[in-house]
């Protein structure tokens, strides 16, 4: 492989330190070189590229292209728009009651929160560069076929009543339209903001990552995840599933796991589990969803996507055996 | 006196908010009662979804990220 950031890595861990990439702590920090330029590299990279053109993507915007349209058109539109927009979990609140407030029904507005972490421009680009274009394709189009289902079965199952009254009373009249640079220099200096801040609010979590991939790549011997993580272990998705859940990382902070987890010949499909699992379900994401729904539309929500996930991994565990 | 409330929920944005208005007012002698706002439904109430957001004297004259100084001191001499 001749990627700049393998080459780097060569030169620091193999060359200057003299480490060899055969031993343990060898191939660990050579991954953990690798990954953390080639990462960070990205992410400012691709967020101040996207923070010149940023001014679209805002919840306001978002909710306008949305409101009013059929559901044809809403539900496609709340999953392609949930994968272009990278909002932090903090605005998932005002997203959700900004957009039943917009008449969205509650299955689009679903859709649109379960496809936002799971997909955004920055976890598929890096996903692309680490793991390959065919992996980050695959991610890409379960995760909206996920946020698709997801919000089309909440929406059969009539589930508006497990949405907090006050909710339905909120009036917002007239919305604030966020102010957004024109001139090209206040145009970099508000993406230059967004990639510090990005960086600010992701950088523990993505070095967490990171720190376990290249764990997982130097020390744990490839025989442990073929044994236990296999594809002819029945229960490795649902755990991988299941340890998702508590999990809190963004899309992002997942993909060096992921790629260990690959290399280490651990099926697809597990590993799509377990990112996605990752990515859209997390504890720090329903405490903050519970502000707006009763615990019991929270649990069908994650009752869905638990399953979906499932499905995904044993789908693609068959599918390329 | 200045009626500002800051409008934010947890992305730590809103204290960066509050502090730029406390120095800027400082400086410019300006008397203001600051206030914090983190509560959705009033948030929403004001027609705001991109925090932080800022009200001053009932109005929301800001939404979506940190205002520039410029842009404080102009609404602390308005």
């Amino acid at each position: 492989m001749a990627d700049p950031f393998s080459l780097l890595a060569d030169l620091l861990v193999f060359t200057l330190l003299g480490l060899d990439g055969a031993t343990n702590l060898g191939a660990a920090l050579h991954f953990f070189v690798e990954d953390t330029v080639k990462i960070f590299v990205l992410l400012a990279l691709i967020v101040f590229v996207i923070g010149l053109f940023r001014s679209m993507m805002s919840p306001e915007r978002v909710r306008k292209m949305i409101g009013g349209k059929r559901r044809l058109v809403a539900y496609p539109a709340a999953v392609g728009l949930g994968a272009v927009t990278p909002f932090c979990s903090c605005s998932s609140i005002p997203l959700f009651i900004g957009f039943l407030e917009a008449g969205i029904p509650l299955g689009v507005t679903m859709s649109f929160l379960i496809a936002s972490p799971m997909i955004n421009e920055i976890a598929v680009i890096i996903l692309a560069s680490s793991i390959g274009l065919q992996f980050a394709v695959i991610y890409v189009v379960t995760g909206l076929a996920v946020g698709l289902i997801g919000g089309l079965l909440i929406d059969s199952m009539k589930l508006e009543r497990y949405v907090e009254d006050y909710v339905w009373n909120i009036r917002m009249g007239k919305t604030a339209t966020p102010e957004h640079p024109e001139k090209l220099s206040e145009r970099m200096a508000y993406a230059w903001g967004e990639v510090k801040s990005i960086i600010k609010r992701l950088w523990l979590y993505v070095f967490i990552g990171i720190g376990i991939g290249a764990v997982l790549h130097g020390y744990v011997p490839q025989e442990f995840f073929t044994e236990h993580a296999g594809a002819d272990n029945p229960l490795a998705v649902p755990l991988a599933v299941l340890m998702g859940i508590p999990l809190y990382g963004s899309a992002t902070s997942v993909i060096p796991v992921a790629e260990a987890l690959l290399s280490k010949g651990v099926p697809v499909g597990t590993v799509l589990a377990l990112m996605m699992s990752i990515a859209a379900l997390s504890l720090p994401e329903m405490i903050m969803l519970k502000q707006v729904i009763k615990p019991k539309l929270i649990a069908i929500f994650v009752s869905i996507l638990a399953t979906a996930f499932i499905i995904v991994g044993y789908g693609f565990n068959f599918l390329f055996s | 006196m200045k009626d500002i409330k800051v409008l934010g929920g947890c992305c730590g944005n809103c204290d960066t908010v509050m502090k730029l208005f406390e120095s800027r007012a400082t400086a410019l002698g300006v008397d203001i009662s600051l206030q914090k706002i983190s509560d959705m439904p009033t948030i929403l109430g004001f027609g705001v979804m991109s925090t932080p957001g800022v009200v001053i004297d009932g109005k929301v004259v800001h939404a979506g990220g940190i205002p520039a100084p410029a842009k404080i001191d102009a609404w602390l001499k308005g």
